[in-house]
């Protein structure tokens, strides 16, 4: 049986070590610009910090994967090289990419870095994953949300390298570096510059009736009622009418969490590598809970055991969670 | 010439779930009417879709080639399912026509024999250029929300390296692709028994906000802009900054009125604020944007000199 490694969100210095500290086997984080598809206020690293965290991490048997893994714009190439070979002179494992014109750079100036396949590349079949390991010598791909468990077993058979799955967090609905719903509404883009709804778009306006309604840029993404608590206007988590559905629905998904702590020994068994912890946004005390129970579990099930999960519905989004295309072909 | 006039007209592929009639009507119409130098055919969206269309496929080649016009075959954006990949993979076994590729199952198939690269495949940047044209990439459509200032720099890396360059001027943007059906989702389906329920959409099926303000429609797996993309008055500086070819999207209005109005604009023929006020009046009530161009908001209008 192999031994999947729990990779962990890094979005501050604190969360790093905290992250490290829970039993992280590898942590992921970027820097604070728009070479990272967490380009958030607040968050990521200075070269710094990026230092003193490697130097953490190491000393207690943790790696440190850099997200490099949005798509440069014409004429901006360099802020990704840059940080490209700032990563590496400052000692990190791997770099997470996505866009072709940086996986060439990084495969030819940092041969001896392992090369990991960023979701945002939506590898979604072993013809594509392999294009990527021939090419640049990509170790591991990060697949996107969208296969179930025995199509991640088949896609596991085909390919040459390892394979990492998410494993809880946001859910992101559509193919991953695909989308340019914020930057539709927002004029900033997920893919080119790190924003996914950015929250200095994002107002809530309270009604007479006491109903909140949330808005991203001036548009309405979803009504509350007084006593439901509002949820951040995510554009493809919102509440929308159809010609025949003029009484509102969640149009692309309810505001939900990914969590496949109950699929965690069949993923296993279908060959997955690694599993992946979103929530580069989220707090340190989100960090500890989520990882820490991970860590059980993923020990359990290594040592033979069956895996006790602990309750982490509490920290889900909306306090909803679903298995989403893992379980079923029927979320399709 | 001038430039503009050597610009060439491109008819993407159909995004919608048009039936076999309406595609054989309609591809008549662009043969006998439409100012179009090039044609995508082909299912980009959905699988599922693609068998109604495969038998008019060479007819329809057929009746376009005879026209004057280039077809080109244009692959699927999503390949997961083994009948996807089948498809690339025959689509890439292409001999005689152009193919465009959409995802990069289909650069794996094709290996370094000629291709173009679709606007799904996130050929975002100079360097991304580079190497796709060293693997045999001889077109590159952009992805739709470039900014004109990163479209001008990847258009010149493009031209130096002998590819042609396109960028979408008309029609609904493709803002995502999903593995999901939110066509399916809307009437209470799922994806393997969809009833193909997004053939009732010609034009896509509208989403409004709590507050009944348009934002976005739905095809199948992809969700659209509710806007219509229109480039008219930025034809110019496109054309000087280096694109070669200009994409028409189709929607369910007059494409061929559509394309005449660009090539007449194109050619001088038609004043740009006659031209553009021809494409609003076949166009009804849908709202035109070109944001991502200007680096703004993508559903945005904003004002150029040109037309101001």
């Amino acid at each position: 049986m192999n031994t999947a490694e729990l990779i962990c969100p890094a979005g501050t210095p604190a969360a790093l070590r905290t992250a490290v500290d829970a039993g992280a086997d590898a942590v992921y984080c970027g820097f604070q610009d728009a070479t990272n598809a967490r380009n958030f206020p607040g968050l990521n690293f200075t070269p710094e910090e990026l230092r003193e965290s490697v130097a953490y991490a190491h000393a207690k048997g943790a790696k440190v994967l850099l997200t490099l893994n949005t798509y440069p714009p014409a004429g901006k190439v360099d802020l990704w090289r840059q940080a490209a070979d700032t990563g590496a002179r400052l000692g990190i494992d791997a770099f997470i990419v996505a866009d072709m014109g940086v996986a060439d750079y990084v495969a030819r100036s940092h041969r001896g870095i392992r090369l990991h396949l960023s979701v945002q590349a939506a590898a979604s079949s072993p013809e594509a994953i392999r294009y990527y390991c021939e090419h640049f010598g990509v170790k591991r791909v990060v697949l996107p949300r969208i296969l179930t468990i025995p199509e991640i077993r088949e896609v596991r058979k085909e390919v040459p390298c390892e394979i990492e799955t998410f494993i809880f967090g946001n859910h992101g609905l559509m193919v991953e570096g695909r989308c340019s719903l914020t930057n539709y509404l927002t004029g900033q883009s997920t893919n080119m510059d790190g924003v996914c709804s950015p929250a200095s778009d994002v107002e809530y306006t309270r009604h007479d009736d006491g109903s909140i309604s949330s808005q991203l840029a001036g548009f309405t993404i979803d009504c509350f009622g007084p006593d439901e608590k509002a949820g951040y206007p995510t554009i493809c988590k919102g509440r929308y009418t159809a010609p025949h559905r003029s009484e509102g629905y969640y149009a692309f998904e309810e505001p939900v969490s990914l969590n496949l702590s109950r699929l965690l020994p069949e993923l296993i068994d279908a060959g997955v590598n690694a599993f992946k912890i979103e929530g580069r946004q989220r707090s340190k005390s989100y960090v500890r809970e989520v990882v820490s129970a991970f860590r059980h579990a993923v020990d359990d099930i290594r040592a033979g055991r069956s895996a006790n999960v602990a309750d982490l519905v509490a920290l889900t989004e909306g306090q909803k969670q679903t298995q989403g295309a893992f379980e079923t072909k029927k979320w399709r | 010439m001038a430039v503009r006039e050597m610009t060439k007209l491109t008819l993407g592929p159909i995004a919608y779930h048009w039936s076999a009639e309406t595609r054989r009507d309609f591809y008549a119409r662009i043969a006998d009417e439409a100012p179009v130098d090039e044609v995508y055919l082909g299912e980009v969206i959905c699988s599922k879709r693609a068998p109604f269309h495969e038998p008019d496929l060479s007819t329809t080649i057929e009746r376009l080639e005879r026209a004057g016009k280039t077809v080109i075959l244009s692959s699927l954006a999503e390949v997961m399912l083994k009948r996807e990949r089948k498809a690339m993979e025959m689509l890439c076994a292409t001999d005689g026509l152009e193919i465009e590729i959409n995802n990069a199952a289909g650069l794996f198939a094709r290996g370094r024999r000629p291709h173009r690269l679709g606007p799904f495949m996130n050929v975002y940047n100079e360097a991304t250029i580079a190497w796709m044209a060293g693997q045999g990439a001889t077109h590159v459509c952009l992805p739709g929300e470039m900014p004109a200032t990163a479209i001008s720099v990847a258009a010149q890396a493009a031209r130096d390296l002998g590819l042609g360059v396109e960028v979408q001027v008309f029609g609904r943007a493709s803002l995502a692709v999903s593995a999901r059906c939110y066509h399916a989702r809307a009437h209470g389906r799922t994806k393997d028994n969809c009833g193909f329920v997004c053939e009732k959409d010609p034009d896509g099926m509208p989403l409004r906000t709590a507050d009944d303000r348009p934002i976005l429609r739905v095809n199948g797996i992809q969700t659209q802009s509710e806007s219509y993309v229109d480039l008219l008055p930025e034809t110019e500086r496109l054309v000087a900054d280096g694109v070669t070819h200009l994409r028409l999207m189709p929607q369910a209005v007059n494409m061929a009125a559509v394309a005449s109005a660009f090539r007449a604009a194109l050619d001088g023929r038609l004043a740009l604020s006659d031209a553009e006020a021809s494409l609003r009046d076949l166009c009804g009530g849908t709202s035109f944007s070109n944001g991502f161009y200007h680096g703004r908001a993508g559903y945005r209008r904003i004002a150029s000199a040109a037309t101001a």
